[in-house]
């Protein structure tokens, strides 16, 4: 098993010595998960029905609410 | 009311952004996925160096495109948690379960043989490769295949039933939601595409190198495979799109009737080759379209298999008639029935909201009876008046002809490029012949762009259809907020296209490998 998990690492770590363009490639993708895990995801995509109710109970309520008709038009209930 | 709409309006393009730029990548790694297992199919049976050559050759690119489109999608993602906040809650685990399954099987089967194809070439056995080779062109295909299910779904909801206690679609047929007709035909529609993009940028970039007579014995082996994947390619995409559009004429009429400009229906429909949108003489004449060069009997065909066939038009749907092919009128549900009905459904719910707070088991048992049986027409309860729920009818019916026009010119040219290829190779080495294939790379793409926003603007106003349009789907949120991450997704992608294009542009200079 360890011996594996050697080559397994052996092969991997050949791969990106021997790269060439591929060194670019991984600068550039570094780059960009970078970009939208700690910038766009933590600053300015926040899951707003998460970050506003702290149960799915409140958020499936706060969705009906959004979704039904206005409260002052909706006849008495039966 | 007019911030919301400003939220509406900023996130659409956001998405629409958003999703134009993945979907740059997207068919490319599709087509280039199966050219290359093709390719090095060749190698691994002839033994032939030139084919490892042209297979290390292509792979390289394949690899710039694979990283450059890693990852964009996972914006999209984000965009339904902060601006879609209703509809990603609303869509609950019918959205999700694909989406997951994409990531989990997909992305793990891409990553892994992605790296034997780069890494492997002198560490494992040729078959092995191969096999690795093939294995990363199923994972791209697998991908793409709940990618589409889940858009499927959303035109066509199927397998679900709605619980207003969860406020949530719940999955009841994952075999409905998988295998609906609009979800097969949309993915073998665009999967077929995506072969055509590939094929499309092969030959280009191969007859740039005719051009510049630079490796020949590896340009014209490219295109003869390019052409035949791109032949083939372009021969199911448009069988499919026959699908597509019987799929479409039948569960999304309005998209049709969009897609054709038709306002007013009739019993042997023609199909509108060419001709001018007039929205205004369409809503009131019926007469949407000017100057038309016109297929008769047409769109019949195209929509029911049946010359004579009625194809509904705008007007028709919106009043609720068709006729038969006796030219009897047949009543169909008008769209301000619809309407009521939808708005019968909100209050249905808001009754069942109340009833829930109240513990009155009885009033949520009758509002529950009430929003099952008018369900079905929800989303029409935020409409004021049917004009509302027909889509932008001019940018579906000319985008619609941008990729029919597209895809007729695609066939054409891998037709003679094969030809070329086979009997007259010195023509491959004219100017002209290079200009027209490298112009060709920038037509692949804009008839596959073309075709989605036929597909996603020919649905508005649904996000889902018939049940929740675009506006209800949207977060309480500014309108700023969207605006400034719109603009800097503008920026960021910017900077993505320009290092993918500068990177390739390199690479195909210099004929590198990875």
């Amino acid at each position: 098993m360890k011996h594996l998990f050697v080559t397994i690492y052996r092969f991997y770590a050949d791969g990106f010595r021997n790269m060439t363009v591929g060194r670019s490639l991984w600068l550039l993708i570094i780059i960009k998960v970078a970009i939208i895990f700690l910038i766009f995801k933590l600053f300015f995509f926040p899951d707003i029905l998460k970050e506003r109710y702290d149960s799915d109970s409140e958020r499936a309520d706060a969705v009906r609410q959004a979704l039904s008709m206005p409260a002052d038009t909706v006849k008495p209930a039966g | 009311m007019e911030d919301l709409l400003q939220v509406v309006d900023w996130s659409r393009w956001q998405f629409a952004l958003t999703a134009i730029v993945h979907w740059l990548f997207v068919p490319l790694t599709i087509g280039l996925s199966l050219i290359v297992g093709i390719m090095e199919t060749v190698y691994y049976r002839t033994r032939d160096e030139k084919w490892l050559r042209i297979t290390k050759f292509w792979m390289t690119l394949f690899g710039i495109n694979f990283a450059c489109g890693v990852a964009t999608g996972i914006i999209l993602e984000f965009e339904f948690g902060t601006n879609w906040s209703n509809y990603s809650w609303f869509v609950g685990d019918i959205f999700g379960a694909p989406l997951a399954i994409e990531g989990i099987f997909a992305f793990f089967l891409e990553s892994t043989f992605v790296a034997v194809m780069f890494f492997g070439w002198k560490k494992v056995s040729r078959g092995f490769h191969l096999g690795a080779t093939w294995l990363t062109a199923f994972g791209v295909v697998l991908s793409a295949l709940w990618i589409l299910v889940a858009n499927a779904w959303m035109q066509y909801p199927a397998g679900m039933e709605f619980d207003p206690d969860q406020m949530r679609n719940v999955m009841v047929s994952f075999k409905d939601v998988a295998l609906s007709p609009v979800a097969i035909n949309k993915f073998f529609h665009t999967v077929f595409s995506g072969w055509v993009l590939g094929a499309g940028f092969v030959v280009g970039v191969s007859c740039w190198f005719m051009w510049r007579r630079r490796v020949p014995e590896l340009a014209v082996p490219s295109i003869k495979i390019a052409s035949w994947v791109g032949t083939v390619g372009i021969l199911l995409t448009i069988y499919t799109g026959d699908g597509s559009a019987v799929a479409v004429a039948k569960y999304q009429p309005m998209k049709l009737a969009a897609m054709e400009g038709l306002y007013e229906g009739e019993c042997g429909q023609s199909l509108v080759g060419f001709g001018i949108v007039d929205e205004e003489a369409g809503r009131t004449t019926g007469q949407g379209v000017k100057y038309e060069i016109a297929i008769p009997k047409g769109l019949s065909v195209l929509a029911h298999h049946d010359p004579d066939a009625f194809v509904s038009g705008i007007n028709n749907l919106i009043d609720g008639y068709e006729l038969n092919s006796a030219g009897d009128t047949i009543r169909t549900v008008s769209y301000a029935e619809r309407i009521e009905r939808g708005r019968a459904a909100r209050e249905a719910l808001a009754r069942y909201g109340q009833a829930k707070a109240d513990g009155d088991e009885t009033a949520k048992a009758a509002a529950l009876a009430d929003l099952r049986a008018d369900y079905e027409y929800f989303g029409y309860g935020y409409f004021d008046s049917p004009e509302e729920a027909v889509p932008p009818v001019s940018l579906t019916f000319y985008m619609f002809r941008v990729m029919v026009m597209g895809g007729g010119y695609l066939l054409l040219f891998f037709i003679v490029m094969l030809w070329l290829s086979y009997r007259r190779r010195n023509i491959l080495e004219k100017p002209l012949t290079s200009i027209i294939g490298v112009l060709t790379i920038a037509v692949v793409w804009i008839v596959s762009e073309a075709g989605w926003v036929v597909a996603e603007v020919g649905r508005q106003p649904w996000v889902i259809q018939d049940l929740m349009p675009t506006r209800a789907a949207i977060s309480d949120i500014s309108a700023g907020s969207v605006q400034l991450t719109f603009w800097l997704f503008a920026v960021v992608f910017a900077g993505l296209l320009i290092a993918e294009i500068s990177i390739m542009t390199r690479t195909i200079k210099q004929k590198r490998e990875l």
